[in-house]
């Protein structure tokens, strides 16, 4: 049987070089449904993997109770003072969480940047931010630093122009790099001159904290929810983010997922009548394998892995188009919280298994009916001509 | 009983030599539109082992129909065709495609070889279906394209051979896994009359040194001399047997 079925199909795919055309549209079609859904995948795999690789373990965010963004956290100078008593706490380095409208670099259109205004304890804290062109702000000026991510971006980033915030000309210094996270998204500057442009003296969007040890995160969200002196809680960075993430890369991907549907229906069809067209142009042939005694299996399977290996080409087509396309590719949407965040597009191994499951699939679905019919049909019927 | 049907039965009670094929009230139709035809009508007919037979009569006659019957490309309406003893009509369709591997031969018109295969591969075709190795398969299909006279043509694709060596191609494909039955549908209808001798040459030789039995359709006076027995059909119904 196996041998059969491997002579029919070496028979089926010799045959290939008659039909390129119609195979093409087999190929392409599924390639298309390939390359976009891996084109998404990878879209939000890239923007999930910017988010998780800011996480670290003993990092967290002490925000107000209630809150699960930085943008509408408050933490009172107060309260700093109290939660800075805590025991547990390496670093804590209260924050302001703005944003800054800076136009994109393509488009000219007006994007919302995360801006930071930080102390010297933001660089303690994050160890992977890096000055890599130009230099570090001076407190209490209106210098501001800009991550590589922004600065490929958006316009006007470059060091030496001005940024013109609420009437306040801030001028870039310096360009960062934090290890490829989302930090390099965002625009640093001063934190007490981010709480006076901005009008949020008296205290902090948000108190990032580095703990002693990891472990006692949960002893502390605790505390600092039954100290009646506050309205905080601490929430660690592989939660917050892995939060973030979901919201933003689950939409995109069941995006992805419903925009490859609708274009796989398509493609089912195209691979349909290709196999149609190749089963009817061979439908002698087969019929005459059928006399010889070759059985309806043999044919069936014989076509369905022909369709099958024209899906998986249009995979591995749709997947070159993506790696060579987007792979590394930047880009930036919005995170969750108002916010630009940079990402770069991510193809991963896994994707690629998917794209060739989808493929393969469809190759299954177009196949097999043509198939069945170049079995069923009765043999005196296609030894006449169909 | 008719007076053809007495004919085979006289001639069936002198022949000793073993009953291969029985057709008994054979009746086939098919429907086209609303309208139920009769290709085949009570249709009678034994034929032994070592027989040439010869199908002939105009288009339309049921001549193919009954080939395509006693090969097992097709079920019967009614009655029962019995080939080696084995009623065709009780066979599933995978038990009734190994049957035709194993029993049958069969020599079409326009040879129906596989285009993106050399001789050797058409031949070594039906054998893919046996337990032989590559091996023997291979030195099977040499000798059966010996036996036909294509020993120097064996890796040529069919587009590059004559219809006669074509035909001959496929000759030895029905040939390859020894059937006891070849049913030839109109195996000279493409070609000139010197190689559609040939062919008929071969096919006799094939029937008198190989003890094939044959059952040939054919339009061509000529090509029925080479038979040993000649039936004329009609209508669906046997009208004379020659012998």
């Amino acid at each position: 049987m196996f041998q059969q079925m491997t002579t029919v199909t070496i028979m089926n795919l010799a045959h290939l070089g008659s039909r390129v055309g119609t195979c093409l549209v087999v190929v392409v079609g599924i390639g298309g449904v390939v390359a976009v859904l891996l084109g998404l995948l990878a879209m939000s795999n890239g923007f999930r993997t910017a988010l998780m690789e800011t996480a670290k373990p003993d990092r967290g965010l002490i925000l107000r109770n209630g809150s699960n963004q930085e943008m509408v956290g408050w933490v009172s100078n107060e309260e700093f003072g109290v939660i800075s008593a805590y025991a547990g706490f390496a670093i804590l380095s209260p924050e302001i969480y703005v944003t800054i409208n800076v136009p994109k670099l393509a488009s000219g259109l007006a994007a919302d940047v995360v801006g930071r205004g930080v102390s010297d304890s933001a660089f303690d804290l994050r160890k992977e931010v890096v000055i890599v062109e130009g230099r570090k702000f001076r407190p209490g000026t209106g210098e501001i630093i800009v991550g590589s991510g922004a600065v490929g971006q958006y316009r006007g980033l470059a060091l030496g122009d001005v940024v013109m915030v609420r009437n306040a000309a801030l001028v870039v210094v310096g360009h960062f790099t934090a290890g490829g996270t989302s930090v390099e998204s965002e625009i640093w500057m001063d934190l007490a001159v981010s709480q006076d442009i901005f009008r949020r003296t008296g205290g902090s969007s948000v108190v990032r904290v580095k703990l002693l040890d990891a472990t006692t995160a949960d002893a502390i969200d605790a505390q600092l929810r039954s100290d009646p002196r506050l309205t905080a809680t601490l929430v660690m960075e592989e939660v917050f983010f892995a939060g973030m993430a979901q919201a933003r890369a689950g939409l995109i991907e069941t995006f992805a997922y419903l925009i490859a549907s609708i274009m796989a229906l398509g493609s089912v069809v195209a691979a349909l009548n290709t196999m149609y067209t190749a089963v009817g142009k061979r439908s002698l042939e087969i019929a005459t394998l059928r006399a010889l005694g070759f059985r309806p299996m043999c044919i069936v399977m014989s076509v369905v892995i022909e369709a099958m290996l024209l899906a998986l080409a249009g995979a591995l087509l749709g997947a070159g188009i993506v790696y060579v396309a987007f792979d590394g590719l930047t880009a930036a949407t919005l995170n969750g919280s108002g916010s630009q965040t940079v990402f770069a597009f991510k193809l991963s191994f896994e994707m690629l298994v998917t794209g060739c499951v989808w493929a393969l699939l469809l190759g299954l679905v177009g196949g097999s009916l043509p198939a069945l019919r170049a079995a069923r049909l009765p043999i005196t019927q296609a030894l006449r001509g169909g | 009983m008719s007076q053809l049907d007495d004919q085979v039965s006289i001639r069936d009670t002198l022949n000793l030599k073993k009953v291969l094929i029985e057709c008994q009230n054979l009746t086939h139709t098919y429907k086209r539109g609303g309208e139920t035809l009769t290709v085949l009508s009570d249709l009678n007919l034994t034929i032994r082992q070592g027989d040439f037979v010869a199908l002939m009569g105009p288009s339309g006659s049921g001549k193919t129909t009954l080939l395509n019957l006693l090969g097992g490309l097709d079920r019967v309406s009614s009655g029962v065709v019995r080939i080696q003893g084995v009623a065709l009509d009780q066979l599933s369709e995978s038990t009734l495609a190994d049957w035709r591997a194993q029993t049958v031969g069969f020599i079409f018109q326009f040879y129906n070889l596989l285009p993106m295969l050399s001789a050797l591969g058409n031949v070594e075709l039906p054998l893919l279906l046996t337990k032989l190795n590559s091996k023997e398969r291979r030195h099977r299909a040499q000798t059966a394209l010996t036996i036909v006279g294509l020993t120097d043509r064996t890796k040529h694709k069919p587009s590059e051979l004559s219809g006669g060596q074509q035909q001959r191609v496929a000759i030895a494909r029905a040939l390859v896994a020894d059937p006891e039955l070849l049913v030839c549908d109109e195996p000279t209808g493409d070609l000139d009359r010197d190689t559609a001798d040939e062919i008929l040459a071969l096919l006799k030789m094939l029937n008198q040194q190989y003890g094939k039995t044959i059952v040939m359709v054919t339009h061509d006076p000529k090509a029925a001399e080479y038979a040993s027995t000649l039936l004329h059909m009609d209508k669906g119904v046997l009208l004379s047997l020659r012998t």
